[in-house]
């Protein structure tokens, strides 16, 4: 494996210093912005969209004439997938490139990864995906969802409309299915579900033959209590398991299954006539009817000049968080850093489903919950919005992480603030 | 505010009016759902359900399958058919085309699961007495799926005037599961546990474990007991199922690796780009798809089999260019063909990526490979048995191929001695280039049944090259026999090994029995023997 890491890194570091050239060349009277995504290995099929749609955001505010002035520019680097070259492209995109503020990251690790190199070099990053909590850095912006912004409205709807009482927490073996399962597992004893009523189910990265884990649901959910499955799997692993659950006749009327990792691009790779009333928990659908988002499609169609490509809930993240830093930059006057950061606690700006996003003293923003039940053209239809909802890095369901807090305003200034002896600096970082 | 009070008293008058009279119009029910919220639409389906109406089926089915649509002029509900851009609107009762509206001029009628499942079990009541006898079958099944006690009537109703002898025992089952859920009497209910154990497997003990909480303490020795019977009887077809599965994976496995036992095996090419020759094929049925559904949609059903040729086709010539191109330079020399051929899948991959775009291409799935049907007292779906028979046959055919037919003959000749070989007259290069073809096309046809049941993208081929050597150097290099037995008894061992400790554990388990077997016998389960193996 670090065989095959370190052949890729030498095979794109010459595609890459050719990009790294074009950087250097720009003049003075640019504003530069990095972009970490991975444009090849596994996590490409999901981080390529998101680098497209910094590049169209960067598009669409230089026509309105850039920032304080200046025409932004995108520095586009690939880390490959490869969670230690995250890190060094970080670090190539601050300290050569000298970039005012970086867009990317998908997977926990390549967050936790860049995470240290952002601290030391003190730039900021803006990270658009769903993740686990349990995080709260001075120099990161966590523009996806929470848990409490995500899982547990989810697990709520289930419970309330569909009057579940069983649960298969089934996710991918790493650490954002493990995390939010023992949060939800935590969150659902504390509602009095039995520990016999909740099944907890791991499969490897790109597991692809799920007939015996969807025999072990089906034969679960035969209790005679009503069942649903809250997926947390990641990625590529969810064509196969879907078409299973099809092939076995599992209906979404008998046993519903929640996925926070699916959205309209992994539905794209599916026929999904057979899953029609399966849900998924997003803060965004591309179904979503306002004008904004039509706009923000229309705008999509054209820039990448394909009519049919989707629009999904990180790309939506990425667009309040490009907003909410050019904002900041504005009302700062410079993109100096620490400038910056000061400013943009308590940006709002608008979101795609008709409401504002709002920066919070945490680093979170504020973000509706919106079920949605996957239909017959592969996209989704709202069952159910909730309020704006702010979100939570430090789980209130987990003993460890329940009395701590995040708060960037000066005078506290700390990312993990235990409430309960009145320190900076509880678990964590 | 004026619009929701005005719903709200349409709503009340309504519930007034279908309470007091049982045969009501559906209609203004009907076309009270476009205004109703999830709750009130409930409601509404209730009262549709109590005017005991069968012309109203097809607007609930139309409103399971997302169909029904309100006019936004004057709120009529219609079902909606999409013609071109706009909508065929036709009237739920009488069926007969009122219109083509444009999509901004109706609004969709929202739906959920429990509205679905509220209208399968208010479909299942209301189309028992059908005339067409599939129709019935079907209301039976949902009547079972769902038990209410107010089934119970209609049932016995319709099953007096049954005469068809599977839907009359369907509809006995189904019965019995309405009446568990009834206040009847104690011997009634414990006939309907015996009928229900009658229809065996899960099923069965889902409806008694549903029934439990609430049956009568002088029923629940006799429910106990039927549901451990039916456990008992269970946990034989589970080992049988665990088999069946164990037997998918391992013809999935061979699928992928027979390919590579050919250029492997036979050759001793380190082939890192196989992965991607199974990609290919994959990508090759999606193109074939694409085509015939633009094309000649009719076909839609044959295009796997269209797909097969195709993809054998382009992945062998892609093979065949590899191996004039690359590999003929570097025979000898493990090492750089291992580097060579790793650095062509990376631009394979990457190729495929920039035409086809990163993400996931959908492939569908002919009728015939969907779905599953029940075996005893397991479920065996369609497109595993047919990857199954695939992957055997495939076997089968490149069997024929080696023993019987001179290319065979020569490609035999051509590995085990080659410079004898070339003395008598064969072209070895030729030979090796078609073989390496072969081997990749094989791989490609691999991808067609692959792109069944996996994700179509650049990065399928990875998934499964590992896998594929595993069971290459697993079977014994150079051996086909050995392929296919070290295929499956590498997927049924992985398939027991799985419920027990979990599907992460279970692969690593794998692995380490391997390594220890490798150590054991470092040829494989079928080691070849003789001159040519110490050659």
């Amino acid at each position: 494996m670090i065989f095959k890491t370190r052949f890729t890194g030498a095979l794109l570091g010459a595609i890459l210093s050719t990009t790294a050239l074009q950087g250097a060349m720009a003049d003075d009277d640019t504003i530069k912005i990095g972009v970490l995504h991975s444009l090849s290995g596994t996590m490409a099929i999901s981080e390529t969209t998101l680098k497209d749609a910094v590049l169209m955001l960067v598009e669409e505010q230089n026509k309105k004439g850039g920032v304080l002035g200046k025409k932004l520019e995108a520095v586009v680097v690939d880390p490959a997938s490869d969670w230690p070259l995250f890190a060094e492209k970080a670090r190539q995109l601050i300290a050569q490139d000298k970039v005012a503020a970086v867009f990317g990251c998908w997977t926990s690790s390549s967050r936790k990864s860049v995470l240290p190199v952002f601290e030391e070099l003190n730039s900021i990053l803006f990270y658009p995906v769903q993740y686990e909590g349990e995080e709260s850095s001075r120099n990161i912006f966590y523009t996806g969802a929470a848990p409490n912004q995500q899982a547990i409205p989810a697990v709520d709807y289930l419970a309330n409309v569909e009057g579940v009482e069983r649960w298969v927490l089934a996710g991918t073996d790493y650490v954002y299915p493990q995390t939010t399962n023992k949060i939800l597992k935590a969150y659902l004893m504390s509602k009095g579900v039995a520990e016999e009523d909740i099944m907890i189910n791991y499969t490897p990265f790109g597991h692809s033959d799920w007939q015996t884990i969807v025999t072990d649901i089906k034969n679960f959910g035969s209790a005679g209590k009503k069942t649903a499955v809250v997926s947390t799997i990641n990625g590529d692993a969810n064509v196969p398991f879907y078409k299973e659950l099809a092939n076995q006749g599992i209906k979404a009327e008998d046993i519903p299954v929640v996925a926070f990792s699916v959205g309209e691009e992994e539905l794209a790779g599916l026929d999904t006539e057979p899953l029609v009333g399966h849900l998924a928990a997003w803060n965004y659908f591309q179904s979503v009817d306002t004008e904004t988002n039509a706009e923000f499609i229309e705008t999509w169609h054209a820039f990448t000049g394909d009519a049919e490509r989707v629009t999904n809930d990180p790309m939506e993240a990425t667009y309040i968080g490009f907003n909410a830093w050019v904002k900041a930059v504005e009302a700062a006057g410079t993109t100096d850093t620490d400038a910056v950061l000061d400013t943009i606690i308590g940006v709002s700006v608008p979101n795609l489903t008709g409401g504002y996003s709002t920066v919070m003293p945490n680093h979170h923003i504020t973000k509706p919950v919106l079920i949605g039940e996957i239909q017959a053209d592969g996209q989704f239809e709202v069952v159910q919005e909730t309020p704006a909802v702010v979100g939570d890095e430090w789980s209130d369901y987990l003993p460890d992480s329940k009395d701590l807090i995040a708060d960037w305003r000066k005078p506290m200034e700390c990312g993990n603030f235990n409430v309960a002896t009145g320190k900076c600096g509880g678990k964590g970082s | 505010m004026i619009r929701f009070l005005s719903s709200l008293i349409l709503l009340l008058t309504l519930a007034v009016s279908g309470h007091a009279q049982g045969g009501a119009d559906p209609r203004p029910l009907i076309d009270a759902l476009g205004k109703a919220n999830f709750k009130q639409a409930e409601e509404l389906l209730g009262q549709i359900a109590a005017t005991g109406d069968a012309r109203v089926a097809p607007a609930l089915e139309a409103f399971a399958a997302g169909d029904l649509y309100a006019r936004k002029s004057d709120g009529a509900v219609f079902i909606a058919k999409p013609a071109g851009k706009n909508f065929k609107l036709i009237d739920p009762l009488s069926g007969e085309e009122v219109e083509e509206a444009g999509k901004g001029a109706v609004a969709k009628i929202k739906i959920n699961n429990n509205l679905r499942r509220v209208i399968r079990s208010t479909l299942g009541g209301l189309t028992l007495l059908s005339p067409d006898r599939a129709t019935r079958l079907r209301a039976a099944e949902a009547v079972m799926r769902s038990p209410s006690a107010e089934n119970l009537e209609l049932i016995e109703a319709a099953l007096e005037k049954e005469s068809d002898g599977a839907v009359k025992a369907r509809m006995e089952q189904a019965r019995a599961v309405s009446l568990l859920a009834s206040d009847r009497g104690v011997e009634e209910k414990r006939a309907a546990i015996d009928t229900i154990r009658s229809l065996g497997g899960r099923p069965a003990i889902a409806i008694l474990m549903t029934a439990a909480p609430a049956v009568d303490p002088a029923l629940k020795e006799d429910l106990n007991h039927a549901i451990r019977q039916l456990e008992s009887n269970l946990a034989a077809w589970d080992v049988a199922q665990n088999v069946w599965y164990g037997l998918s994976l391992g013809s999935v496995l061979l699928l992928a690796a027979i390919g590579l036992a050919i250029t492997f095996g036979v050759m001793g090419i380190i082939n890192m780009a196989h992965g991607e020759m199974v990609m290919i094929g994959a990508y090759s049925t999606f193109v074939v798809q694409q085509l015939i559904r633009t094309n000649a949609p009719q076909l839609f059903d044959w295009s796997l089999l269209i797909a097969v040729p195709v993809a054998f086709l382009v992945t062998g010539i892609v093979g065949l260019v590899i191996e004039r191109g690359v590999i003929r330079f570097l025979y000898g020399r493990p090492l750089e063909t291992l580097l060579a051929t790793w650095g062509i899948s990376l631009i394979l991959q990457q190729s495929v990526r920039s035409i086809f775009g990163p993400t996931n291409q959908e492939v569908g799935n002919p009728s015939w490979m969907s779905g599953s049907f029940p075996l005893g007292g397991m479920t065996v779906t369609w497109n595993r048995m047919w990857i199954i028979l695939f992957s055997i046959s495939i076997f089968l055919a490149l069997l024929a191929l080696m023993k019987k037919s001179s290319f065979g003959l020569q490609m035999r000749a051509v590995t085990q001695n080659r410079r004898m070989a070339s003395s008598m007259g064969i072209r070895t290069p030729w030979v090796d280039a078609l073989t390496f073809a072969l081997g990749s096309g094989i791989a490609g046809i691999a991808g067609v049944a692959l792109s069944q049941i996996d994700n179509v993208s650049p990065n399928l081929g990875q998934a499964y090259i590992i896998d594929s050597f595993m069971v290459v150097v697993f079977g014994g290099v150079g051996n086909l026999w050995g392929t296919l037995v070290g295929a499956l008894s590498l997927g049924v061992l992985n398939k027991f090994l799985e419920p027990s400790v979990g599907a992460v554990l279970g692969k690593i388990l794998v692995l380490v029995l391997i390594i220890l077997f490798i150590q054991k016998r470092p040829r494989g389960l079928f080691a070849l023997k003789g001159r040519a193996v110490e050659a």
